[in-house]
């Protein structure tokens, strides 16, 4: 247990070095009518690192996490200001194509969602409607893949054409990821992927995103922060819509800088 | 991982101090009692009411059935025609041409088939008869021009009294006619399919219900084709794309108050709009489905906005966040999903406007029409107005055909509710 996670710093320092950007966000704020959710945040998100965001429920963690694919456009009260970039382009930008921003930048949500579809279909939708494939064999090809990286399809290979609804929570889960890597993004964001799961699938998502770290950017909310810890490089404490601090996962939960993360991750409140 | 283990500690001071509730005292006693009997009493009228509901369902079905089967059934007595006797002066080979219809319209078919009743059953033969009994002898002839030649026995339907004798009671003179018939084993009662291929008659023996029913199927046509896109579409754009402001208000509250509107002043609007300002023809299926289209639009756009308000935002998540357009989220996600929603609504409607009477007044479908109607323009009438036109007849054969029609309307409707709950059942998904 020590070695590995002596390992696991090692190689986080590493990866500290020559990281890449891939989407910043600088002084975003975040409103929904009158009430701002969130104030002046700024934050990196890199193509190596698993960022986790954590704080107490209703910091607003989700909500930043939503502006980041601009899923918060689907609320109407919300407003949004402030620059967020992706690749150093402004993703609130008038001539930035929603659909296509989605589709570069995945998202997972709190409940398993799958569409009561297939397991095939569940998968091969996204490659559809973007025209990724264009004969059959390329969007099996596509469906298979997406499914072994998301570490489903020993368990599902037999049985593609039943209804996503029929596989157990963490499967389902997973077919959620598989279905997000199908659209072959470049950021995945998780809205707390493991809340509704229990230890073991918690487990196996767990593993898959260490799997899939360095391929795909990843953001991860979590209310766990054992998880947070165990999971990501770069950890985000978020308390009442602000980010209180942001900086490397080991110095974040051994050697906090400010009183309230050192409160929160040492359970006196949240 | 220490601090998770449980932590004995002694129960505070005050829980010992506690005195038990005691159970066994009158007053709590008398509480249990009273609880038990409101509970018996409050199951006792549930089971009440669903029993006298029951009641009402099974004496409207009984009191139906018996009368309106007999609706279905017409009696026939058997007519010996000897055609050559009859001199109708009609060339059998004639009729093969195209001039057959003209031809067996100059011939007196009525006189020869009074003349042959006379001949077999008395002077007064033909008042055994229905009025429309020469009709049958007409179709015999047109089916096979021989039998010009020679002498047949056809089987003609016979007059009201002689039907009701046969199957109830008639009065004196028609109970001598029928048990004198039937001692000649002249006589028939059966199934009779002239009452499901007819259209409507002044003689209640040889009147059908084919007419009403092709109305009322032409103007479901028009209606369904009119409410239902137009419904469904208002519905996912007011879910799915209006704006939730004052307008929207607005037009929600508008559209629940149409849905509540005495369906007679649809009947008004339709006669002001579509018959007096656009002219459209009277009685047409085309304006009474326009009619009830306005009538069912609001019941379809009520139940298609529940139905889509029912699918979870959670699938519309889903598809947004792999990327998908607006348009893609409605029509491959949430429109399937509510869509057994939808079509149970819209089914409902369809029902209720099967069913309705008093717009179609309104705009002239209350008009006797001896003809099915041929297309969307003709003058048609509908199953629940046909109903109301013989209800209204004085003559007492129409008694068993009104109750007749009602069990075609009824079967309909029954047949279209059970089509909704079966698809409400095959198609309901739970989250």
């Amino acid at each position: 247990m020590t070695t590995t996670s002596l390992n696991d710093r090692a190689t986080r320092q590493q990866a500290d070095h020559g990281t890449t950007l891939k989407m910043t966000a600088r002084g975003v704020d975040v409103f929904y009518g009158e009430k701002q959710a969130i104030k002046n945040v700024s934050i990196d998100v890199t193509q190596e690192n698993v960022t986790a965001f954590i704080g107490p429920s209703g910091c607003g963690k989700s909500t930043f996490l939503r502006t980041l694919n601009r899923m918060n456009d689907t609320v109407a009260a919300a407003r949004v200001t402030g620059d967020i970039t992706l690749d150093g382009k402004d993703i609130y930008a008038p001539d930035m194509d929603v659909v296509q921003l989605r589709a570069r930048v995945g998202m997972v949500f709190q409940k398993p969602n799958p569409f009561p579809k297939s397991i095939y279909e569940n998968v091969a939708y996204g490659p559809r409607i973007h025209g990724l494939a264009s004969a059959k064999a390329d969007m099996d090809g596509i469906v298979e893949k997406s499914l072994r990286r998301a570490g489903l399809w020993d368990e599902v290979k037999d049985r593609l054409t039943d209804s996503g609804t029929a596989l157990s929570g963490g499967q389902q889960q997973r077919l959620c990821i598989a279905r997000a890597i199908a659209v072959d993004p470049e950021v995945i964001l998780m809205d707390e992927p493991c809340s509704a799961l229990d230890p073991i699938a918690t487990a196996k998502i767990e593993e898959l995103i260490h799997e899939l770290r360095g391929r795909y950017a990843i953001v991860i909310v979590t209310h766990n922060m054992q998880q947070a810890a165990r999971v990501s490089q770069k950890t985000a404490f978020f308390h009442l819509g602000t980010l209180v601090e942001y900086g490397d996962t080991s110095d974040i939960f051994t050697n906090p800088r400010q009183t309230r993360t050192k409160d929160y991750i040492t359970g006196r409140y949240g | 991982m220490s601090t998770l283990a449980p932590v004995m500690q002694p129960a505070p001071k005050h829980a010992q101090a506690r005195v038990p509730t005691d159970w066994t005292t009158a007053s709590m006693q008398g509480r249990i009692r009273r609880r038990y009997r409101a509970e018996r009493n409050f199951r006792m009228l549930g089971a009440g009411a669903v029993l006298l509901s029951t009641a009402f369902l099974v004496f409207l079905l009984v009191s139906m059935l018996s009368q309106g089967l007999r609706g279905f059934t017409q009696t026939e007595l058997k007519l010996p025609m000897d055609f050559p006797a009859a001199r109708l002066g009609i060339d059998p080979v004639a009729l093969r041409g195209p001039d057959a219809r003209a031809i067996l319209a100059a011939a007196d078919l009525e006189n020869a088939t009074a003349q042959a009743a006379n001949r077999a059953y008395g002077p007064a033969g033909y008042k055994l008869l229905s009025d429309g009994a020469w009709l049958s002898i007409r179709s015999a002839i047109q089916e096979d021009p021989t039998i010009l030649t020679r002498r047949a026995d056809i089987w003609v339907p016979t007059s009201t009294a002689i039907d009701l004798a046969a199957k109830t009671d008639g009065d004196a003179d028609a109970e001598a006619g029928f048990r004198m018939l039937d001692a000649r084993q002249a006589v028939r009662t059966g199934f009779s399919m002239a009452f499901l291929t007819g259209a409507d008659s002044t003689d209640p023996t040889i009147v059908g219900i084919w007419g009403a029913l092709k109305g009322s199927l032409l103007t479901m046509f028009v209606t369904l084709i009119l409410a239902f896109p137009v419904g469904v579409l208002s519905a996912l754009y007011l879910e799915e794309y209006a704006p939730r402001n004052r307008w929207t208000d607005l037009i929600e509250v508008s559209i629940n108050n149409l849905a509540a509107v005495p369906s007679i002043i649809f009947g008004l609007l339709g006669l002001a709009v579509f018959l007096n300002f656009l002219d459209f023809p009277r009685s047409a299926p085309i304006v009474g489905g326009l009619t009830l289209a306005l009538m069912t639009m609001p019941v379809i756009v009520i139940a298609g906005r529940n139905a889509i308000k029912s699918v979870p935002p959670s699938i519309r998540d889903a598809a947004l966040g792999i990327g998908a357009s607006k348009v893609q989220v409605v029509f491959h996600h949430v429109l399937p999903l509510a869509l057994p929603g939808i079509l149970t609504g819209t089914i409902i409607g369809m029902a209720r406007a099967l069913g309705e009477t008093a717009p179609l007044l309104m705009i002239g479908m209350r008009a006797f029409i001896a003809s099915p109607p041929g297309g969307l323009a003709d003058p048609a009438t509908v199953l629940p107005v046909q109903i109301f036109l013989w209800s209204d007849e004085v003559s007492r054969g129409y008694v068993e055909k009104t109750s007749a029609a009602i069990i075609v309307l009824l079967v309909f409707l029954l047949a279209m509710n059970g089509i909704a709950i079966y698809l409400r059942n095959r198609f309901e998904r739970r989250w």
